[in-house]
């Protein structure tokens, strides 16, 4: 490295403290309102000094929303249960659906592999409301509109494709030889894919799986098209509870923090496979 | 199958598994290919037709009517500049900054790398929820950001509800997003850059813009290009944060491809246009995710070479 001025010290301080305050200052700020009421959230100019209050949250927790002129009931808790089920079931159903596949696509060559990888993989680029129009009507015709098992399904056009193509690239890195080796010590095909081919390709898994379940939670549309109160994840939920809490700014706020928080959790447990996961397996750095 | 299978040599086994396998693992994958195919060619079907719901007996095939009317349909052609502008300047702020962050953050020092893994906290946040927090701050009445909009002289700062600044402020928060995905790609890109030519370069006292524009730039092309194409495809279909922020509105200002689409469908029940504008949408993201197809292909290949 060249000899550092201090003037290009200061700059670059100075340039990734404004950059650590743009990206960071937003949740900063909504976690400083989930502890406020809206007395203190309405003051001008706005101020950081509050008696912080965990009523926010209890009304959350205890689906009862304190209003000014009536008490309402809310199914905050419901949308946040939801978006666990539905991100949970999902990978679980992509990863045992996808898995295999990617095995076969990466290692078992077989004739129209490769369009369909292609097929897929184009698809997972294609407008979402494409499919989904269409499905809306197709689905109220055969009884799954507005199920967990339609959701599911419809959450599998996300999931697979991006399971089956980070996946499918571990597997490529597998090196042959080590599976014929197994197979030559005379263990068949099932034992060389559980012993041998998941074992390693399991950081790839892991990191498929981690942000297939980042993409699942964070899914608006599909919800939002399919789903009626009842079934909807926190962020299809969290439109519809601005308009229904009125001017709960806090409780609000504090719905988007415990919607955040999941994510937020696994990003910062699981930080590596994360990265790798992000770059699509495109680059080894 | 493997029951009845076992008493053949090992061979023998060997073969038929071979020549079945792979259909019966990728079935599922098969299946989901089906389940979008059927939805996207009634989609087409669909583009082609006179069909509303409010009027199911009108329903018939017009051919390319749809698409004809869109020549001089005003409302499309906005849809158009409006999505071309929304990609535009996302994608470009995006890539300026996510370029500068990663080159702030190259060296490998723990700092660096607890600084790059916060700065994915916004990208972790579902955009739906996103518009929400920014909503929340740039609310007229209590909004930090309205408040620091009047110190520095503007009193009448509307944001999202002002026609002026509805798109700015969409590009904000897709900004704000969306950068950290840039950021950490380029990163990845730059740490990957192998050693030699930049040790040369100091060695030789070259001028570091020099260097910057003559060895890192054309080295890093690759990664740039496979990041801004994902981000150009994803955002000129972004619905999520322009929803959840203004619905479109406030008027026609923020209607893009797929809010346009999605409105059309809901609220007027014009399923034929709304499928049509989807069609043309969907054209030139395919063309668009060939080429990103295609090069991420060959850099994935690349960098397994390397490896």
């Amino acid at each position: 490295m060249q000899s550092v001025s201090t003037l290009e010290r200061v700059l670059r301080g100075t340039a990734l403290s404004l950059v650590i305050f743009f990206f960071m200052f937003p949740i900063f700020w909504i976690f400083l309102m989930s502890f406020q009421t809206n007395e203190t959230i309405l003051r001008v100019p706005p101020s950081m000094v509050f008696e912080p209050t965990l009523t926010n949250y209890r009304s959350l927790i205890s689906g009862t929303l304190e209003g000014s002129t009536a008490t309402l009931e809310i199914r905050f808790m419901g949308n946040l249960y939801n978006s666990l089920f539905l991100s949970v079931t999902s990978v679980t159903v992509g990863l045992l659906l996808g898995v295999p596949a990617a095995y076969a696509f990466a290692k078992l060559k077989f004739r129209g592999s490769e369009d369909i990888a292609f097929t897929l993989l184009s698809f997972r680029f294609a407008p979402p409301l494409l499919v989904l129009l269409p499905l809306t009507i197709y689905f109220q015709k055969i009884g799954l509109a507005d199920t967990y098992v339609g959701l599911i399904w419809v959450y599998q056009l996300i999931v697979l494709p991006l399971i089956l193509w980070i996946v499918r690239g571990y597997f490529e890195d597998i090196p042959s030889d080590i599976e014929y080796a197994h197979r030559i010590a005379g263990h068949g095909f099932w034992s060389t894919f559980t012993k041998i081919a998941l074992p390693l390709a399991g950081p790839g898994i892991a990191a498929a799986g981690l942000l297939a379940f980042i993409f699942a939670w964070n899914n608006f549309i599909f919800a939002l098209v399919l789903a009626s109160a009842d079934k909807q994840p926190v962020t299809v939920g969290a439109l519809a509870f601005i308009t229904a809490s009125g001017i709960n700014y806090g409780q609000i706020a504090a719905g988007i923090m415990l919607s955040i928080a999941p994510t937020f959790a696994l990003a910062l447990y699981a930080q590596r496979y994360l990265v790798e996961g992000l770059s699509l397996g495109a680059v080894k750095g | 199958m493997s029951a009845h299978t076992t008493d053949m040599p090992p061979k023998q086994r060997f073969k038929i598994s071979k020549r079945y396998l792979p259909y019966v693992l990728s079935l599922p994958a098969l299946l989901v290919c089906i389940g979008i195919l059927i939805p996207f060619f009634t989609a087409v079907a669909y583009s082609l037709q006179r069909y509303r719901l409010s009027q199911p007996w009108a329903r018939q095939y017009n051919w390319g009517e749809n698409y004809l009317n869109f020549m001089t349909d005003p409302a499309f052609w906005n849809t158009l500049q409006v999505s071309l502008t929304y990609a535009f300047l996302t994608v470009g702020i995006e890539l300026l900054l996510g370029l500068g962050i990663a080159l702030l953050l190259q060296k490998r020092t723990r700092f660096n790398n607890f600084v790059s893994i916060m700065l994915l906290m916004p990208l972790m946040t579902a955009p739906a929820l996103a518009s929400l927090m920014w909503k929340l701050m740039t609310n007229p009445g209590f909004g930090v950001l309205s408040y620091w909009a009047t110190l520095i002289g503007i009193d009448d700062m509307r944001w999202a509800s002002d026609p002026s600044t509805a798109m700015l402020t969409v590009v904000l928060v897709d900004v704000w997003v969306y950068t950290p995905f840039i950021m950490i790609l380029l990163l990845a890109g730059l740490r990957s850059l192998p050693r030699q030519p930049f040790e040369a370069a100091e060695l030789d006292g070259v001028p570091r813009l020099f260097v910057f524009w003559k060895i890192t730039l054309p080295m890093l092309t690759p990664f740039l290009l496979t990041a801004v194409l994902f981000r150009v495809i994803e955002s000129i279909q972004q619905f999520d944060i322009i929803y959840a922020m203004t619905q479109g509105g406030p008027g026609d200002k923020l209607t893009v491809f797929q809010v346009e689409a999605y409105l059309n469908f809901f609220q007027s029940t014009n399923v034929g246009r709304s499928a049509a504008l989807l069609m043309i949408l969907w054209v030139i993201t395919y063309i668009l995710s060939t080429i990103f197809i295609k090069n991420w292909l060959r850099l994935r290949e690349r960098a397994r070479g390397e490896a």
